[in-house]
């Protein structure tokens, strides 16, 4: 218990609210990193996985290679790669587009997977070129599934962020490697609650993002169908 | 006018879907294929708007051969409606059947007037522009994926088993609002059908298919009832049997019609049917009434 208050102790001690090493400062860091590991992520991943959507090719490979990134233990991956790279940001980076690949990869084709393929042949039939299939039916209908992807590479990637932190990098797994050798454990439990509050917050914006980026017509569909099987 | 000139398709897996048809479509005309499933009827409709592109020979419309243009403008100028409509779940009613004017560039709001035109032309109510094809009936679906297939006023109409998943009564209502709308519009029709009494119902022309696009029998109903080509068109049409073996039985108002299983079907009357709406259930000659 006396853990808690001195870790609430420490969250609002002015101390540590302030300057490069803050709280506020080391978030914007976090935040800043995860943005940069999903940019690059999606960069990869969301091309690849709505094409593999589009033409329906290459769907067993891309479940085969995105199951071996899962399976990759993602310190190991830190760790070597800072070997092979050198200390700094550039191999957690690597490391965490490697994570961040899979969940993105999986909601984009599994979105496209997911709309009737009627729909997409009736939209072709009535003189839509490739691009608008993609464009004005693909995409649009993917967004449910490509969120949830999206929603599980962000909560990933924040929270393994912190992890990288056994490296010179910023973020707030710092307070947390930081703390521990030294025994200040209301820091290491500070910088716990900053990061899971966090990860909260975030994962609330996209849960509303999603919500709102569902096509209308799509929510009554669902609402059609459940009071079908009401 | 449409032409098939011994056209083949045959698939990757190796099954001939369509083997050497030779078939003229007749254009303002409505053309039914039909033939159960595995007969290549929707195959064959489907190479009309490139959506299949035949092995070999060739398909023309008007004598141009469709090979040499592009699917996509070809596609654009050539009306389809698809069994369960076929409709873009997130895009209005509206915004539906104009998804081809918007494809050929036709301002917004112009585009928007003219759906609004045709949901009065295919008989929906304006009330429903705005909503989404989830909440629409299969019936006001279907009739949403008609306006939309006719939004470029198109010479040529692809119907793909357009009624196939509705109820029966609505398919009736269907079926009578597509011959109301051929008087109107005299389009070249290329109807899918896997029910004959539906192809006898709206055909000019029936092509019977058989298995692997083979044409069993081309004709007007009266042909094809009056002299069905074999046995497998006999058997097909039912005029072996039941509800299209009639014979006349005298009665007191006049002859009854007693059909094959020995129940009455209807009387005999003197005037033959007369132009203008037929309803259900009426004993109706086929093509007797100057469509």
């Amino acid at each position: 218990m006396n853990n808690w208050l001195d870790a609430l102790a420490w969250l609002v001690d002015p101390e540590n609210l302030t300057g490069p090493g803050g709280v506020p400062a080391r978030t914007v860091e976090h935040l800043g990193y995860t943005l940069l590991t999903l940019v690059i992520a999606a960069a990869i991943a969301l091309p690849i996985g709505y094409l593999i959507g589009h033409t329906g090719r290459g769907r067993g490979l891309a479940v085969a290679v995105s199951g071996g990134f899962r399976a990759l233990p993602t310190l190991g991956l830190v760790t070597v790669l800072a070997l092979l790279m050198g200390l700094g940001i550039l191999a957690p980076l690597t490391a965490l587009v490697i994570l961040a690949i899979p969940p993105l990869l999986a909601g984009a084709y599994a979105g496209v997977g997911a709309v009737e393929r009627s729909t997409i042949d009736s939209a072709r039939a009535v003189g839509m070129t490739e691009w608008q299939v993609f464009a004005q039916v693909e995409l649009p209908l993917s967004l449910p599934l490509a969120i949830s992807g999206l929603r599980s590479a962000t909560l990933q990637v924040i929270a393994t962020w912190t992890v990288a932190a056994i490296l010179p990098v910023g973020g707030l797994g710092r307070f947390m490697l930081d703390g521990l050798p030294v025994r200040n454990y209301a820091e290491v439990l500070g910088g716990a609650i900053v990061v899971i509050l966090l990860a909260l917050v975030i994962d609330a914006v996209l849960a509303g993002t999603q919500r709102i980026v569902i096509p209308r017509g799509v929510k009554a569909l669902r609402l059609a169908s459940k009071r079908m099987h009401a | 006018m449409i032409e098939f000139r011994s056209v083949t398709k045959q698939f990757p897996d190796g099954t001939r879907a369509v083997d050497s048809l030779s078939l003229v479509i007749p254009s303002r005309k409505t053309t039914v294929l039909v033939g159960s499933s595995g007969s290549g009827k929707t195959t064959i409709l489907r190479m009309i708007n490139r959506m299949v592109d035949p092995t070999s020979g060739v398909v023309e419309i008007d004598g141009d051969d469709i090979a040499g243009k592009e699917p996509v403008k070809l596609r654009r100028g050539i009306g389809y409606v698809m069994q369960n409509s076929g409709l873009l779940p997130h895009r209005k009613v509206i915004d539906n059947i104009a998804t081809v004017l918007y494809l050929t560039g036709v301002a917004r709001g112009r585009a928007r007037g003219r759906a609004l035109e045709l949901m009065d032309t295919v008989g929906l109510d304006r009330a429903f522009a705005d909503r989404y094809p989830s909440q629409l009936s299969g019936g006001q679906q279907q009739r949403v994926g008609v306006a939309r297939g006719l939004a470029v006023d198109p010479n040529i109409l692809l119907m793909d088993e357009p009624f196939g998943a509705v109820d029966p009564i609505v398919r009736s209502e269907l079926q009578q609002e597509l011959l109301r709308l051929q008087r109107e519009l005299g389009k070249t029709v290329v109807f899918v059908t896997h029910d004959i009494d539906e192809a006898f119902l709206l055909g000019d022309q029936i092509a019977i298919l058989k298995t692997g696009g083979e044409i069993a029998q081309l004709g007007t109903p009266t042909e094809i009832l009056s002299n069905p080509a074999d046995d497998f068109v006999s058997s097909f049409v039912g005029t072996d049997r039941g509800a299209r073996a009639l014979h006349l039985a005298p009665g007191r108002f006049g002859n009854l019609v007693i059909d094959g299983t020995g129940r009455p079907a209807g009387i005999l009357v003197n005037e033959s049917p007369t132009e203008g709406p037929s309803w259900p259930g009426q004993t109706r000659g086929p093509s007797t009434d100057g469509r």
